[in-house]
């Protein structure tokens, strides 16, 4: 239709859903409870399409499929869409967390619920546009276009310190992408087009990469987060609705990591070799100093947080391993987080919901009142330690693999990080699950609901099924992997060549 | 066709003006002030008619008046901007005279008025019409600031402005007398045609003055003082036109006046235009952290985006006039925008001033709560919105240009701004309301509706004003 395909409507669809959720007028309980179902339909729609584009995806094929075209502010500048292998998991991901959101913001959210509702489904558009944009401009546009409705969500319906965490979120990112911008006009001038299909075989002059590079890399470092550049987080996580630190673990963090994927490693192959160093070095300094610093918190949306920043750095140390078991193993990892954290979090605020508190101190053995829960929770605080059997261990794995591959001491200390995670993470559900419950706002707190089950049940399933059964996800990045590693050494070789030409 | 129907078919919307701005003059002298109200009408659809009469097609490029005015895509263009400001400063105007019972006659001539001279200075194509055009613009807005004769603080903005806009006038005199001087001649391309074998110190020192004097227009670092002043003095429609129309006519006549008069001494022109625009950038973002007075932050935020739209104006490339082009389009409807929301809020039988009258916006009123917030955000220059793509259009070609560092340094100075225009949106959504709001008429809040949906949807179908604007940029080369 209108020569729009598959990914157009993914994009669409839901600003669809927020249309007629704006077209619902008043405030009272029947119009809240219209917008509540109307945005669940519409992000389960949204998931349903995006399994008909799974279906006509060809995993065996490592080039861009479902490619549309059309001229938008200029010859040169598209609107460009299409997925490789890399981008579809990370559709797949945002289209299946968004239903989880909704419903968990089902009672959790009282105020202003139309706005809520309208806020989520544009952040989902912008979301998919990420992953789905095959133009740098169009893939700016969306990528920091999110940065509005995120903000609006952690200011409004955020915690006690919202307003400072909404700022920081917001500056933070936009300082860090807008310098990307400036790289994406200087890599216009080079290749003369902003088509990604196209940049991808431009060959950036070495001594430019490296200024590109540092300008793409304060984009995805803050957005990632990698330390130390990582304070926006915790503050945003602790402050966002429970809804909103799903999403922010669960997707927009792994923009990062998929920035680094799409842009920093295949167009700048030299400045990604040179830089690797740097950045292995950070990503130890994340996976170690933030596991420290997790281990002493009295939030456990804190907790959580830091725990997110020290998993992506094994998805960075994955990614500049540069072969084919480091990102592999990096999207694993981040796929298997987006599942992880965010159920994570949809467990704090399943208790969050029911004692408004975050204080560790204020739990303390839940086990006796709630069974159901504390299975779900050992379950998700097991994969996020990376337990074999959960899907967190084949993403930790695969990254070391890698990076032992790469440095073997790089491997060496972020395998102390896992050890940490251990520590911390069995600390916190010691202190949350076991003991004794003699907290007198804890003796009548309830089990899981119905609809918290329908929340954390495809989640564990998931979590589990990906944990034995890995292939799925790796298969279907396997052939575009491949590819880029391919480009990346032939790139790396061919420099040398130059250089060796030049002696 | 013969030269006399030649010249006035190429200044028809002059014309138009200047026979309205006459006819409604002596109508408004014979009728007293009970016609006045038709007056206002007339004068909106003699602006809407000049409007119109952009779109006939008419070739390419005329020269007329011996070589001091002409008629190009570019001059087109800016007068349609200037235009569409000028007519809706008056649409926003009607019910805030009224209400404040300085609905005289005099208001929409002299808005006619001063638009004909941002024409003629749009097509001025010698410094004499530059002169004759920047005179009559500036003399009609020193009245119109000062309208509201018995309010203090109006009329200490209108004499300020007087004052400090005559001191500029000078200099742009003194510096136009040397040019005439060195150069033997007052036409652009005389100018540039003298200038060619190289240019000697005082040329050097005339292409300061004359910047100098533009730059006062503009409302660029150093030359900004009497900005914010003037904004918050003047009753705000007449605000609202400040920061539209005659920006416009200024932008345009810089623009015009560099790139025709003085290719030969570029690399002078350049670190002028590099260090107002970087100073402007700066002081438009600290400066505004600090207010608490809407209008006030609007008069820094104007001095930033004109920092933002040199920016564009420093390469001296096509690309880069092309980018200053869709940078004004688009800081028009921005700033009528702002403006329409400003008058479309009253608390009790004030209009809204200060940024925390705005709390809790979004719970009373929610649709011009988000159209607020939009273009508060697009003013900062967030995708998708319109003012994110007005800053990729004068940012890039800077870049392709090899200006790093002033389009590095920009980009962070517009963090900064950010932070700002943020916490109208934060006073707008997370603070409890305080207030209740009364209503207002419908054509303030059906500018805004406008202005904010071109705003919202710019990147939807960008097409026409890019073509416009490429069309503009080409003529001027």
């Amino acid at each position: 239709m209108f020569g729009f395909g598959i990914l157009s409507g993914l994009i669409l669809l839901p600003l669809v859903g927020a249309a007629f959720i704006l077209a619902l007028r008043g405030d009272d309980s029947a119009t809240q409870r219209n917008a509540r179902w109307a945005a669940l339909i519409t992000t389960l729609v949204t998931f349903g399409l995006s399994i008909v584009a799974w279906n006509r995806f060809d995993i065996a094929n490592p080039g861009f499929q479902l490619l549309e075209q059309k001229t938008w502010l200029s010859e040169t500048i598209l609107y460009k869409l299409g997925v490789d292998g890399i981008s579809m998991p990370f559709i797949l991901l945002t289209t299946f967390l968004m239903p989880f959101c909704i419903l968990a913001s089902w009672h959790s959210i009282e105020t202003r619920v139309r706005e809520y509702m309208i806020a989520f489904l544009v952040l989902e558009t912008l979301m998919i546009g990420v992953f789905a944009a095959l133009d740098v401009v169009l893939f700016y546009v969306f990528f920091e276009g999110g940065l509005i409705p995120m903000f609006l969500i952690i200011g409004i319906w955020g915690g006690k310190r919202r307003i400072y965490a909404s700022f920081k979120f917001f500056l933070y990112t936009l300082a860090g992408s807008l310098l990307m911008l400036l790289a994406i006009f200087v890599m216009y001038g080079v290749a003369g087009t902003t088509d990604i299909t196209v940049l991808l075989k431009t060959h950036f002059d070495p001594s430019m990469q490296k200024y590109l590079w540092l300008a793409f890399f304060a984009s995805f470092a803050v957005k990632m987060p990698m330390w130390p550049v990582h304070t926006w987080l915790p503050d945003a996580h602790v402050e966002a609705p429970t809804a909103g630190s799903v999403i922010l673990a669960g997707i927009l963090l792994k923009m990062g990591g998929y920035g680094f994927l799409r842009f920093s490693v295949p167009m700048f192959p030299d400045a990604s070799q040179y830089f690797a160093p740097l950045v292995f070095t950070l990503s130890i300094i994340a996976i170690i100093y933030t596991s420290l610093v997790a281990l002493v918190q009295e939030d456990i949306k804190k907790l959580i947080a830091y725990s997110s920043v020290a998993h992506m750095g094994f998805v960075t140390l994955g990614i500049f391993a540069l072969n084919q078991q480091g990102v592999q193993g990096a999207v694993f990892q981040m796929v298997s987080h987006g599942l992880v954290s965010g159920a994570l979090f949809l467990c704090v605020g399943v208790v969050y919901d029911r004692m408004h508190t975050r204080e560790i101190a204020a739990y303390g053995g839940l086990v006796n009142r709630m069974p159901l829960y504390a299975v779900a929770m050992l379950v998700f605080t097991m994969a996020n330690v990376g337990l074999p059997g959960t899907s967190g261990f084949v993403g930790e794995f695969l990254t070391l693999v890698g990076a032992y591959k790469a440095n073997s001491w790089v491997a060496l200390f972020a395998t102390t990080g896992v050890i940490l995670s251990a520590a911390y993470a069995l600390y916190l559900y010691r202190r949350v699950i076991f003991g004794v419950l003699d907290k007198p706002s804890l003796q009548s707190i309830k089990d899981l609901d119905a609809r918290e089950l329908v929340l954390l049940g495809p989640l564990l399933v998931l979590t589990i099924y990906y944990g034995v059964q890995p292939g799925p996800i790796l298969d279907a990045c396997a052939a575009s992997v491949t590819l880029l590693v391919k480009n990346f050494d032939a790139a790396i070789a061919a420099t040398k060549t130059a250089a060796l030409a030049l002696n | 066709m013969n030269s006399l129907s030649f010249a006035l078919a190429h200044t028809l919307p002059e014309l138009i003006l200047v026979c309205g701005a006459l006819v409604l003059l002596m109508m408004g002298a014979y009728k007293g002030t009970k016609g006045d109200w038709i007056i206002s009408e007339l004068a909106i659809a003699i602006l809407g008619i000049a409007f119109l009469t952009l779109f006939t097609k008419l070739d390419g490029k005329a020269l007329i008046w011996d070589g001091a005015f002409v008629d190009d895509a570019y001059a087109r263009f800016m007068k349609g901007l200037a235009l569409v400001g000028a007519l809706v400063s008056l649409l926003l105007s009607r019910e805030y005279m009224a209400r404040e019972k300085i609905d005289q006659f005099e208001f929409p001539v002299l808005i006619l008025l001063s638009t004909t001279g941002m024409l003629m200075l749009i097509s001025a194509q010698n410094l004499i019409g530059l002169y004759l055009g920047l005179e009559l613009m500036s003399l009609a807005l020193y009245v119109v600031a000062a309208f509201h004769r018995d309010n203090v603080r109006a009329s200490e903005a209108g004499l300020k402005y007087f004052v400090l806009g005559s001191l500029s006038s000078g200099m742009l005199l003194y510096g136009s007398s040397l040019l005439y001087g060195f150069a033997g001649t007052v036409s652009f391309a005389g100018i540039a045609e003298a200038l060619k074998g190289g240019a000697s110190l005082g040329v050097i020192f005339a292409l300061v003055f004359v910047l100098a004097g533009l730059a006062f227009k503009m409302s660029l670092v150093p030359f900004h003082m009497w900005t914010p002043d003037v904004y918050e003095g003047a009753p705000t429609p007449v605000t609202a036109f400040f920061a539209s129309a005659p920006k416009m006519a200024a932008v345009a006549i810089t623009v015009r006046i560099i790139i025709t008069a003085f290719p030969a001494v570029t690399m002078q022109w350049q670190q002028i235009i590099v260090f107002i625009a970087l100073l402007s950038m700066a002081l438009g973002s600290f400066a505004a952290i600090g207010q608490t007075n809407l209008k006030r932050l609007m008069a820094y935020s104007s001095i930033g985006h004109m920092g933002f739209a040199m920016v564009g104006l420093v390469p001296g490339t096509q690309a880069g006039v092309y980018g200053v082009l869709i940078y004004m389009a688009i800081y028009l409807t921005m700033t009528l925008g702002t403006f329409a929301a400003l008058l479309s809020m009253r608390i009790g039988d004030r209009y809204v001033e200060t940024i925390a009258d705005l709390a809790g916006l979004s719970r009373s009123r929610g649709t011009m709560a988000f159209f607020v917030a939009m273009m508060m955000l697009s003013l900062a220059g967030i995708p998708p919105l319109a003012g994110f793509f007005a800053k990729l259009y004068v940012f890039q070609p800077a870049i392709q240009a090899g200006f790093y560092w002033l389009a590095i340094i920009g980009v962070l100075l517009s963090v900064v701004s950010t932070f700002y225009y943020l916490r109208i949106v934060k006073v707008i959504y997370f603070d409890e309301p305080a207030a209740e709001f009364s209503p207002v008429h419908r054509e303030v809040t059906g500018v805004l509706w406008v202005a904010s949906l071109l705003v919202l949807l710019f990147w939807v179908w960008p097409s026409p004003v890019l073509d416009a604007a490429s069309a503009a940029a080409r003529s001027l080369f």
